[in-house]
């Protein structure tokens, strides 16, 4: 048999091999579509009611007897009271008041601050329903074993006469934490997540990237550098919570920097997000053709020049791909948190980098945690604000990556 | 490892006392002008860790001539010229032995600074290697760096006539802010070229310019070289005997680590004295 021959019984074998392994990429790709796109409709399922609040319309008689009790609550109650008279044993009572929010009272003490004028006035307020109600309103009003039978009639009337409707909760993006769901926003978290991230990249970036430019183009290859590398290389691997102890044990313990502070948060991040800077910063560098280096050297440049002007520059995009790496794996972090003190409940909306904050994946694992039933579309909810911050600080690395690169 | 001694006739004509060194190797045109040396090597070993590259290399470099060093691959030419101006500093593990002078100077020694030294002594490399940046900027870049020019004007005057000489001013003059990385290979190892001089070197080295470049490109490089060595002082590495032949006035034939002969071009490929330079100019080796 000649060669021809030999080769050409070979070929369907080999067109055989070539199509098999384009089918196992193709359906590799499409499973790894499909979990993602399950993963995300039932995140985006599950979260879609938390942007959306039943409230309900209530004729309130701004009784000057109790606004100076600063009896809010008793103001609501009593137009309640007012608009179903019938109810009058004691237990019955208490099912009622359940209906709206605690937050009601709130709204509408702000609202007699705002006004004073409306004291002794009757005012005609949106003020939110309870999680209960708002879960049975939201998602259909039978089959609820968290509300009484009576309970339900009280809605069905209060919605058949159109004083009860959903808007856009947008308390969920101004308020922080709080015991009541239909209260609790995201607002200390995502602004803690933002003060981290923004502490993480101040000290990460400038020292991964002076890090990495050291060890790859003036360190001397030898003994300590090989050492220092493969530590490097091992910090990147170590589990997060070491880090968090880590920080516990120098800023919190050593340094007495206060806890739960972004600050601190956000230097447990920058620890944890080294490694993968310099390490992603060096295979940069090292990627930049030699010929560059050598043709600044070769008209004087100085290796400080040779860096700084050519190097480093052409390095850029891939330090930023690295650096965004580091800082969404640092986003998503939640165990180094927990270690100083960032998992606490708090209420206030932190101002400055040393105010007690949270921070978004740690308040995912806190409402994950509550028992009330509208916590857990609260908890996608929140899921769902981290994975937009994620995509938007993902567009700005490309953005930031477009504009350094050097394309021609 | 190191290369086995290596008795060489031409070599031992030449002597270590720089008064006596123009002597032997002077031809009669050489003598009329009384052509200085530039750069004298006595005794160069230059080792790669435990490998020997070169060793114990005499050669002098004339002022405003064109050197070429022929010899086959791996002999030792680049490593040669790559010392003139230390540009072996940053290979890990290069050591370089004996005197190299430039202008009664030491180059390596101890008071010498090597970015001071490659201001003093320009290089080409094999591919044209231009910066990502505009055309302007790649010849600017040299004069920038060491503040050649004291305004924008001193520097467009620099850059035009960098380009000038480089033969390249005509074809870039109306897209200076062009990418340098735009133009043809032959366009970019001549804008390396005017980047090289633009900080008017007294020494250009050049490895293999032309290698990468098609014929009608190398002529036009060639053409340089008469023009530039008015002056600099040229040394070039190159593979091709014609090319050493139309365009240097001397030349050095390296072999494996050892310089065989040197001496005057014409005289080189004519009547060489060693038979392993016979064998390579004649083509029947490398």
């Amino acid at each position: 048999m000649s060669n021809v021959e030999h080769i050409e019984k070979g070929m369907p074998r080999r067109h055989r091999a070539e199509k098999r392994f384009r089918f196992f990429g193709v359906a590799a790709i499409c499973s790894g579509l499909l979990f993602l796109g399950v993963m995300f409709t039932s995140i985006i399922i599950k979260g879609a009611g938390a942007f959306s609040q039943t409230v309900v319309r209530l004729e309130i008689a701004v009784d000057p007897d109790l606004v100076s009790g600063a009896d809010y609550a008793g103001l609501v109650k009593a137009a309640l009271r007012k608009d179903f008279p019938e109810v009058s044993e004691r237990g019955d009572k208490l099912q009622l008041y359940k209906l709206v929010s605690d937050g009601a009272a709130h709204e509408l003490r702000r609202m007699v601050v705002d006004d004073p004028k409306i004291v002794g006035k009757t005012v005609i307020v949106w003020v939110p329903a309870s999680d209960d109600v708002d879960m049975a309103f939201k998602k259909g009003l039978t089959e609820n074993r968290r509300l009484s039978d009576r309970q339900l009639i009280w809605i069905k009337t209060l919605s058949g006469k159109g004083r009860m409707e959903t808007k856009f909760n947008a308390a969920f993006f101004t308020s922080g934490d709080s015991r009541e769901p239909e209260l609790a926003g995201v607002a200390t978290a995502l602004t803690g997540s933002i003060f981290s991230m923004v502490v993480c990249l101040a000290l990460a970036l400038p020292l991964g990237v002076m890090a990495a430019v050291y060890l790859e183009e003036f360190a001397a290859k030898n003994r300590w550098t090989e050492f220092i590398e493969v530590n490097i290389n091992n910090l990147a691997a170590v589990p997060s919570i070491v880090f968090g102890l880590l920080g516990l044990a120098i800023f919190l313990n050593f340094f007495h920097l206060p806890r739960s502070a972004p600050l601190v948060g956000g230097m447990v991040l920058a620890l944890m997000t080294l490694p993968t800077i310099i390490i992603a910063g060096r295979s940069a560098l090292r990627a930049v053709p030699p010929s560059i280096r050598e043709a600044a050297l070769s008209v004087g440049a100085s290796p400080l020049q040779t860096v700084f002007h050519h190097t480093l520059p052409l390095a850029m995009p891939g330090v930023m791909t690295g650096a965004i790496i580091g800082l969404a794996r640092a986003l998503g972090e939640t165990a180094p948190l927990l270690m100083i003190g960032m998992v606490a409940f708090i209420v206030d909306i932190p101002h400055s980098l040393l105010d007690p904050a949270t921070a978004l994946p740690v308040q995912v694992f806190l409402w994950a945690d509550s028992p009330e039933r509208a916590f857990e579309e609260k908890t996608a909810a929140a899921i769902l604000v981290l994975l937009v911050f994620l995509l938007l600080m993902n567009m700005a690395a490309v953005v930031l990556r477009k504009k350094f690169e050097i394309r021609w | 490892m190191t290369l086995p001694a290596l008795k060489n006739p031409v070599q031992e004509d030449l002597t270590d006392d720089r008064s006596q060194v123009f002597g032997p190797f002077l031809s009669k045109d050489d003598l009329v002008n009384s052509t200085p040396v530039k750069i004298s090597a006595r005794g160069v070993n230059v080792f790669y860790g435990d490998k020997q590259a070169l060793q114990d290399i005499k050669l002098d470099i004339f002022r405003n001539q064109v050197t070429s060093l022929i010899g086959p691959s791996g002999c030792g030419k680049s490593t040669f010229i790559r010392c003139i101006n230390r540009m072996n500093d940053v290979i890990e593990g290069c050591r370089v032995e004996g005197e190299l002078i430039l202008d009664n100077e030491n180059i390596y020694g101890p008071d010498v600074d090597p970015v001071q030294l490659r201001a003093r002594v320009g290089m080409v490399f094999q591919k044209p290697n231009p910066f990502p940046k505009s055309i302007y900027d790649n010849v600017a870049y040299g004069p920038r760096i060491h503040g050649l020019a004291r305004n924008k004007d001193e520097l467009d005057e620099i850059v035009f006539k960098s380009l000038d000489n480089a033969g390249l001013l005509g074809e870039v003059r109306d897209r200076m802010k062009a990418p340098g990385t735009s133009l043809s290979g032959g366009q970019q190892q001549r804008l390396c070229i005017a980047r090289a001089i633009a900080i008017e070197p007294e020494v250009l080295l050049m490895d293999e310019p032309c290698s990468a470049l098609d014929p009608i490109a190398t002529a036009r490089i060639e053409e340089l070289f008469e023009r530039l060595r008015k002056k600099y002082t040229i040394i070039i590495v190159t593979h091709s005997m014609q090319q050493a032949a139309r365009v240097s006035q001397r030349t050095a034939y390296f072999h494996i680590g050892h310089l065989v002969e040197q001496g005057d071009t014409s005289k080189i490929f004519t009547e060489p004295r060693d038979k392993r330079t016979r064998d390579y100019v004649m083509g029947r080796i490398g």
